[in-house]
């Protein structure tokens, strides 16, 4: 048993900020339980990424290579970060609430016979040292304290929560090859194709920030004005429920108890009156900014900001005025 | 095609939680009881795939006594017969027991295909379809938006990933499929159907009929387990600004930058 482990993901030879978020969190807790700071790399040709996880406090690497793991698949994925976890030995293992890690770590739990915790957005030792993972649950409605009864305590990380600390350009990592047999594995689940979005937008989940809208944007070619503004801010575009089933959006932009828990630093809500399913997937933003012409909408009790007003006349302007400011 | 649905029965989306006074718990007083919504695409999956290539559907769920009624409405909606988990031994299990006990259960009937929601909307962990994949020692496809089933048991899933794209799964069944809004627009169950549905057959196995051992069931089970419950901290409202247009629309840009420098 050494430590802590951190699946650390990447996609096209690129790590995913949450793997640095994660390690820059757990140097703290590593140094009060003497615990290593472990990470694990798995794709085709990625040692070469191992030392930018050192420079955020990653002591060994863990590096499962090989060409057939170029792409993520989650029975390959599987064999290879049970493989990493089996010569780690880890007492922690956690991996970025991404759409691959959502899919990965359950799977890898299972086969390791661990508990765990999704999509957690704070990690603590209690009294007795036991690590306790708090995650919100009824799409943050409730927070709940968890702990782990298995030999290896298991998370995933909500993108966005832990913050980054400087690199440390100085530091290199112990690069340890894991052999996993992985070319005899025959996955019954393969990648056929990739439909490329219709723009490349970041994801919902793990963006910084997110412009959504809602029943007052009052038709699907509305949303143009809020793809405008999310071009310059280079932010996600959500949406509320309502707008989802109005057909203004696509079901996978809908932001909720029934759609997808986001936790961007800025959100801004664009006619969206505030629904108790929609609050509870975005209350945990840190900063909202709501525009709805009802100043009654409940949204207003939550934003930081709020303009009572037309969003047709307001939102081009505020593209107008953010594509000024940051061109400066 | 023998179809599986795993469901679960959870508090409605309308419901505002309260804790019991220690936090030991969530207070399941006066809750509005529904299928979980993700649940209900899986069970319209299910019926849809029977429609079209023959076969069985069959409803799974752990639950206490009251799932019933989200195992009735299943039923109601157009599956055949269900097995409820329903003994108290298998209650209060985290993720881990609940996939183990849904594994067992399906282990004892034929199953080609297996529906699940992409999650429940009351502890949001995502986690029991790929765990009862990988404990039934098949494939598994997450948020999945389309699915195209064909008689020779392979099957295509579209899966949303990142920002928006797809991926196109080529899956050979058995495999656990968990659906995601926008796949089918579940029906609503006929009064016919709802007659029926008292008639078919709802099995309450106790987990020594599946092999089951006391201590990898409901707590004992569990390999993670809640310590304590709180409510969040609730947001304060903020300022709404009240100058007129243009003007309201260059302070908020200038608070977002000088108050909350977050641009």
């Amino acid at each position: 048993m050494s430590g802590i482990l951190v699946i650390a993901e990447q996609k096209d030879g690129k790590i995913k900020k949450v793997a640095f978020e994660i390690l820059s969190e757990m140097q703290g807790i590593a140094k009060d339980t003497g615990f290593e700071l472990n990470a694990c790399l798995i794709g085709n040709n990625v040692s070469g990424l191992a030392d930018q996880l050192a420079q955020y406090g990653a002591q060994k690497v863990f590096v499962v290579d090989n060409p057939s793991l170029a792409q993520y698949n989650t029975e390959l994925y599987t064999a290879a970060a049970a493989g990493a976890a089996d010569a780690a030995k880890p007492q922690v293992l956690l991996g970025g609430a991404t759409v691959a890690g959502k899919d990965l770590m359950p799977r890898l739990a299972a086969r390791l016979k661990t508990g765990l915790l999704s999509d957690c957005v704070l990690v603590k030792l209690n009294s007795d040292k036991k690590f306790v993972f708090q995650r919100p649950i009824y799409s943050g409605k409730v927070i709940a304290d968890s702990v782990c009864a298995s030999d290896i305590a298991a998370a995933t990380i909500r993108p966005n929560v832990f913050s980054l600390k400087q690199p440390d350009a100085s530091k290199k990592a112990e690069v340890v090859k894991v052999n996993v047999d992985v070319a005899s594995i025959k996955p019954r689940v393969r990648v056929k194709e990739i439909i490329k979005a219709k723009s490349e937008k970041p994801d919902l989940t793990e963006a910084s920030v997110i412009v959504s809208g809602g029943r007052g944007m009052k038709a699907r070619e509305n949303f143009k004005i809020i793809e405008e503004l999310a071009d310059v801010l280079g932010s996600a575009v959500g949406a509320s429920r309502a707008a989802v089933d109005s057909g203004y959006a696509d079901p996978s932009q809908q932001v909720g108890q029934t759609g997808k828990t986001v936790n961007p630093s800025l959100y801004i809500a664009l006619g969206i009156s505030g629904a108790i399913q929609h609050l509870a997937g975005m209350r945990t933003s840190k900063v909202i900014v709501a525009i709805n012409k009802d100043p009654e909408a409940p949204i207003f009790k939550v934003a930081d900001y709020g303009i009572v007003g037309d969003l047709f006349q307001i939102v081009p302007e505020l593209t107008k005025e953010f594509k000024k400011l940051l061109a400066e | 095609m023998e179809i599986i649905v795993c469901i679960k029965q959870v508090p409605d989306t309308e419901t505002k939680i309260k804790l019991k006074p220690d936090g030991s718990d969530i207070e399941s007083e006066g809750i509005k009881w529904i299928i979980s919504p993700y649940d209900e695409y899986a069970i319209e999956e299910g019926i849809k795939i029977k429609e079209k290539l023959g076969g069985t559907v069959t409803i799974v769920s752990l639950g206490p006594k009251r799932a019933i009624e989200a195992i009735r409405t299943g039923l109601a909606m157009g599956a055949d017969k269900a097995i409820h988990l329903s003994d108290p031994a298998y209650l209060t299990a985290d993720t881990f027991a609940v996939a183990n006990a849904l594994a067992a259960a399906i282990k004892t009937i034929p199953h080609d295909i297996i529906l699940c929601g992409r999650q429940a909307i009351d502890d949001d962990s995502a986690q029991v379809p790929s765990m009862l994949a990988e404990l039934l020692s098949v494939g598994q496809a997450n948020f999945v938006i389309k699915l195209e089933v064909s008689q020779d048991k392979k099957a295509i899933a579209y899966r949303t990933v990142e920002g928006g794209a797809q991926e196109v799964l080529d899956i050979d069944l058995p495999a656990v499929i968990a659906v995601t809004k926008g796949i089918n627009e579940p029906r609503y169950a006929s009064l016919p159907g709802i007659m029926k549905a008292k008639q078919k057959k709802v099995d309450e196995p106790a987990p020594s009929a599946l092999n089951l051992d006391a201590n990898a069931v409901g707590e004992k089970g569990a390999k993670s387990k809640v310590v304590k419950y709180a409510l969040p901290p609730e947001r304060k409202a903020g300022k709404i600004i009240q100058s007129d247009f243009p003007q309201n629309v260059q302070d908020l840009v200038k608070l977002l930058r000088e108050e909350a420098k977050i641009i």
